[in-house]
């Protein structure tokens, strides 16, 4: 195990090609969206997509795409430009519920998660459901991220990465 | 931002050791060890501890649970006094210019400078209040994670050191690449893989 800090800054690149790579099964392989049951994973981009591209060893560009109806071309034409997803704001759906959050690439930090909505806490004798209920809306983005990684992260150290994934994110981005 | 508010920033962390004592007594000892101790009225700029998570402005952990079903709950709570640079400049002005007519001299030392900027501080700390921060922390010990929630690098490194010290266990943050390190599905070929990875190029 390498040292924490040395890893996160040697890997940053894992977390935004996963972000790149969960923007194009949502827009080419919806097949891929399921959860470790196999169940489908109702998920699409939100209102806000960050992207970074790396010019040379001292700068970087930073394309920020924001609005409810924002055109995502110009988020391809970065990744044409070599850019990577860095921060992506997701829409997580089930049933008539509606889960929104933010997540960072080379952190994993989930932010503005905001849950469906639940009661409000009203007696001291409310506050053990409510926290259970709270807990149980989180853990629901965080297992459906986690399974996703997981099959990326199986898919990322094999040879069928380079082999069959990345030609077909290629052939969308170009 | 607490774990019952509308909208939640979270970092997740894994604690790397298990309980070698009863839970209880562990995290009680650990929490009362460490809670917040008041700064008002004393000359400290700063103050990080633990309090409780349903009453964080009185740290009890006597008479407050922190067990709800398998979590551990409290909050992590950073009192500052933030003096503002101008106020500091002000005050070392008039007192400079009190010394000088005081000692009849028409200058005054760097060291007296230094002395009178220190005490100018000690006696702005003493009479600003401070501000507290609140972070909830949620500890699920069956499976061994911790949820903070906030996602500032200061307050994360607080609470990072404040966890160890006051539990003696080691907090791992989860990003990508400890996620598939710590992972039960990663064959040990995968993870030797994993450390040799490099960024892929999706435009050549």
């Amino acid at each position: 195990m390498l040292d924490i800090a040395v890893s996160y800054n040697k890997f940053k690149f894992i977390g935004n090609e996963f972000l790149t790579w969960i923007w194009y099964i949502i827009e080419n392989d919806r097949s891929k969206l399921i959860d470790h049951q196999k169940q489908p994973i109702s998920l699409e981009i939100g209102n806000h997509i960050v992207l970074e591209n790396r010019i040379n060893e001292d700068s970087t560009e930073i394309i920020s795409i924001k609005g409810d109806d924002a055109d995502l071309k110009e988020g391809i034409l970065a990744l044409k430009k070599g850019a990577v997803v860095i921060e992506l704001h997701l829409f997580f759906k089930e049933n008539e519920h509606v889960w929104k959050f933010n997540i960072k690439g080379e952190s994993f930090h989930i932010t503005g998660l905001k849950p469906p909505e639940t009661g409000k806490v009203e007696e001291k004798e409310d506050i053990d459901g409510a926290i259970l209920e709270k807990y149980y809306l989180y853990s629901k983005i965080f297992g459906i991220m986690d399974d996703l990684f997981k099959q990326f992260i199986t898919l990322r150290v094999t040879p069928e990465w380079e082999k069959k994934e990345v030609p077909k994110i290629k052939s969308w981005i170009l | 931002m607490g774990i019952l508010s509308s909208t939640v920033s979270v970092t997740r962390y894994r604690v790397n050791e298990k309980f070698e004592k009863s839970i209880i007594d562990t995290v009680a000892q650990g929490l009362k060890k460490n809670k917040i101790i008041e700064i008002d009225d004393v000359p400290q700029e700063m103050s990080v501890g633990w309090t409780t998570f349903e009453n964080p402005f009185i740290p009890d952990f006597e008479n407050r649970s922190f067990i709800y079903g398998n979590y551990i709950i409290f909050s992590l709570r950073i009192d500052k006094k933030s003096i503002p640079s101008k106020l500091i400049k002000k005050r070392v002005i008039i007192e400079s210019s009190k010394k000088l007519s005081e000692s009849g001299r028409d200058y005054i030392s760097r060291n007296e400078k230094k002395q009178i900027k220190e005490n100018v501080i000690h006696q702005l700390t003493l009479k600003i209040p401070s501000t507290p921060n609140i972070y909830d922390v949620l500890w699920n010990y069956e499976e061994s994670t911790v949820w903070f929630l906030s996602t500032q690098k200061s307050a994360n490194e607080e609470f990072e050191t404040l966890f160890s010290k006051s539990f003696h266990m080691t907090l791992i943050r989860l990003f990508p690449y400890t996620l598939a390190d710590f992972s039960d599905y990663l064959s040990d070929s995968h993870k030797d893989n994993l450390s040799k990875l490099l960024p892929t190029k999706f435009t050549e």
